[in-house]
């Protein structure tokens, strides 16, 4: 044996793996196309298409009030907010009024929201990073959300409250009690999650520096929502483009700058303190009124283009909506969150180990059907 | 024990010396098979019930009593299950490999002091042959990554080599540390040393810190959680157990609670005094040593599910770095200190 071929053996080769469309830690239908050599991530592929369902073109099939309830099926944990975003477009291409009153529980029931997808995902994040415990109390928290919402609208996951024109019905009357009630226990139990995960030397040592995502990155690949303002990129649509509520309130957008899975982390759990003020602002106001303002039953936009953004618990939701003046959609397009966040995973995973990889991937908070949609 | 002494004195006056000690062998062999067995199904359904005390949940409780026949319930499933085989495996390794984890798990249970009579093999090199048993098993974890030929299950197996390795030497250093003062690797014989004050009180300082340095290392050393690298559910699925289904899963299962358990009784022979009562309060009962000795090891077991269920998993490099370039360091000089103390008499006996 030459000394080539015995230098050979101790060659490293890079090799492909299919992580997906089956595994824990793409939470869902993700396929991811990964080339390793050893640990290191030299590549990743994401692979979509696992869930698609065409919601877009079904939406040029439907009415807009059916539309409405497609949305829940895409981001279906922030499934409020979506059905709003889509709400919202319309209600402004009618130019309609739209009461105080739903304006506020809007905004409340965002926030719940908005709460309730962070308290998953911060479960599941605790689970990817191998502290199983975390997921349980994520899931208790929500739980109460849960609850409130299927006392007002009757489902837990797929709302399909917020119609054109306002609210499907009113508030249930122990609506306010019960978010008052969890606005405390939860002020209680949130400490609880910093010293269960946040504090933790482990934890700290897998998430501060991988994963780092610069802010003309964040900008150029269009990442939004916690994803961005953990690189320090002011995009949160609540504060920029306030719609329902939002001027009325006071909050603070959450910026960090370092950029890491860490800091993305700290943002989502520093929301959701935000989202209890914001909560807190408007739960002992709601105006007296109607939930509803009449629309047409058949709902036909006047021609042209319309768009509206809204912040969901993942960022920026785009609903762009083309009329010409019938009662469906001639093109509707959303832009989600999740698949513009989805595409910088292989820019800021690669050169890390699979552990990163999986940690990374948890604090882009990807949902998949709001990718494949 | 006199029930054993009959029995004993029965059996060599039935047949011959040869036979005779044969019979006594399966005989023993048979009880040790019992034990382990029901350690396992037990530590599962305690891991459980742990896990559900810390995550808000009930846990396993509608079969039997509080759930104490959950865990039978569940073999008898696996046992019925189908044993599947990937195509492209390497069927022979890929049959044998829960039987070196399992195997090398039983054979490390044979040797502990449940009390003092109560002990299968007492060897005098007990400490090493512990050490030494304990690291056969990698192997069965290695060809069952290799053998599944399974891309998942090789880094598994990759990721668990490097780790038992690492950590074996933690492990052994500060199982050392602990028999500079003994004397003696047998592990009667550290018992016996341990009637004037358990070892962790006569050490003090340097006992404490292997102590420490020891429920880390032997926490990687079962590839528990916080080192759960080699399964590592969110990130390899199941790791080097990927493939297997049935019974041949259920054994790497096992196999996982009865190395916590012997990890957990190893810590409670040298550093607790294995089945001596604290202050010596019932010694005059032998048979309580059984007692004291379950009691102390569930204690270390429970700490072990501690971990597991509060901790975060590291990172191959952390891993590799926590070990390499803290443990290791510290617990030479620990093994330094420690002899310096033994040479000075600075240790505490009562």
């Amino acid at each position: 044996m030459d000394a080539t071929t015995k230098t050979n053996n101790f060659k490293s080769e890079e090799y492909f793996i299919n992580m997906g469309p089956q595994h824990p830690a793409t939470h869902g239908v993700l396929r991811l196309l990964l080339t390793i050599d050893g640990e290191i991530i030299k590549k990743v592929e994401p692979d979509l298409g696992y869930i698609h369902r065409s919601i877009e073109k079904m939406c040029e099939r439907d009415s807009y009030q059916q539309i409405v309830h497609l949305t829940d099926r895409m981001d279906y944990l922030s499934s409020h907010i979506n059905n709003e975003a889509v709400c919202l477009t319309v209600e402004n291409a009618l130019k309609l009024e739209i009461p105080d009153r739903v304006k506020v529980i809007r905004t409340i029931i965002a926030e719940l929201t908005r709460i309730a997808s962070h308290t998953l995902w911060w479960g599941v994040m605790g689970m990817d990073v191998g502290a199983l415990t975390t997921y349980f109390y994520g899931f208790r928290d929500r739980e109460m959300i849960n609850d409130i919402f299927e006392e007002t609208c009757g489902a837990r996951l797929t709302m399909n409250y917020n119609i054109p024109g306002g609210l499907m019905f009113d508030i249930h009357p122990n609506f306010v009690k019960r978010t008052k009630e969890f606005i405390a226990h939860f002020k209680t139990k949130l400490p609880e999650y910093d010293t269960l995960l946040t504090g933790n030397i482990i934890f700290q040592k897998r998430m501060k520096g991988i994963g780092i995502l610069s802010k003309e990155d964040a900008i150029s690949f269009g990442a939004s929502g916690p994803v961005g303002r953990g690189s320090g990129y002011s995009c949160d649509v609540r504060k920029h483009h306030p719609y329902s509520a939002y001027d009325k309130v006071t909050f603070n957008e959450v910026l960090k700058t370092e950029g890491d899975t860490f800091a993305r982390y700290q943002v989502r759990v520093m929301e959701m303190w935000e989202s209890l003020s914001i909560i807190e602002q408007l739960i002992d106001n709601i105006p007296e009124g109607d939930y509803k303002v009449a629309t047409n039953v058949v709902i036909k936009l006047p021609e042209g283009e319309y768009y509206q953004k809204v912040e969901t618990a993942r960022g920026e939701l785009g609903v762009y909506i083309i009329s010409t003046g019938t009662k469906n959609p001639y093109r509707l397009k959303f832009r989600s969150p999740g698949f513009s966040n989805l595409s910088l995973l292989n820019h800021i995973a690669v050169g890390g180990k699979i552990g990163d990889l999986v940690a990374t991937m948890a604090t882009l908070d990807l949902v998949i059907p709001d990718i494949d949609r | 024990m006199n029930i054993t002494k009959n029995i004993h004195e029965w059996l060599f006056s039935l047949m011959p010396e040869t036979t005779a000690s044969i019979v006594e062998m399966v005989l023993i062999a048979v009880i040790y098979l019992a034990i382990f067995a029901v350690a396992g199904l037990y530590l599962v359904l305690l891991e459980r019930r742990v896990a559900a005390w810390f995550q808000l949940r009930l846990g396993p409780n509608r079969v039997g009593y509080q759930g104490l026949l959950q865990t039978m319930a569940d073999a008898l499933k696996l046992v019925s299950k189908e044993l599947t085989v990937t195509i492209k495996a390497d069927k022979f390794l890929y049959n044998l490999a829960p039987y070196f984890v399992i195997v090398t798990a039983l054979m490390a249970l044979s040797l502990f002091p449940f009390s003092k009579e109560f002990q299968a093999f007492d060897i005098n090199i007990g400490i090493f042959f512990l050490t030494a048993i304990s690291s056969i098993g990698v192997i069965g974890i290695l060809l069952a990554g290799w053998s599944s030929n399974n891309k998942f299950s090789l880094i598994g197996a990759m990721r668990s080599g490097v780790q038992t390795i690492s950590y074996e030497l933690s492990v052994g250093l500060s199982l050392l540390t602990m028999v500079v003062m003994t004397g003696s690797l047998q592990l009667s014989q550290i018992v016996e040393v341990q009637k004037s004050g358990w070892l962790i009180v006569q050490g003090h300082i340097p006992a404490i810190i292997a102590f420490c340095i020891y429920m880390v290392a032997g926490t990687a050393e079962t590839n528990r959680a916080p080192f759960d690298l080699v399964e590592a559910e969110s990130e390899l699925g199941a790791g080097f157990h990927t493939e297997y289904s049935g019974m041949k899963f259920a054994y790497f299962f096992l196999a996982e609670f009865i190395n916590m358990f012997i990890i957990a009784a190893i810590a409670t022979t040298i550093f607790f005094g294995a089945y001596l009562s604290p202050f010596g309060i019932t010694e005059s009962i032998p048979l309580l040593g059984v007692f004291w000795f379950l009691a102390k090891t569930l204690a270390l077991v429970f700490l072990m599910m501690w971990f597991r269920w509060t901790f975060p998993r590291l990172r191959i490099d952390q891993l590799l770095v926590l070990e390499w370039k803290y443990l290791l360091p510290l617990n030479l000089m620990n093994l330094i200190l420690m002899a310096l103390m033994v040479l000075l008499g600075l240790t505490i006996k009562f």
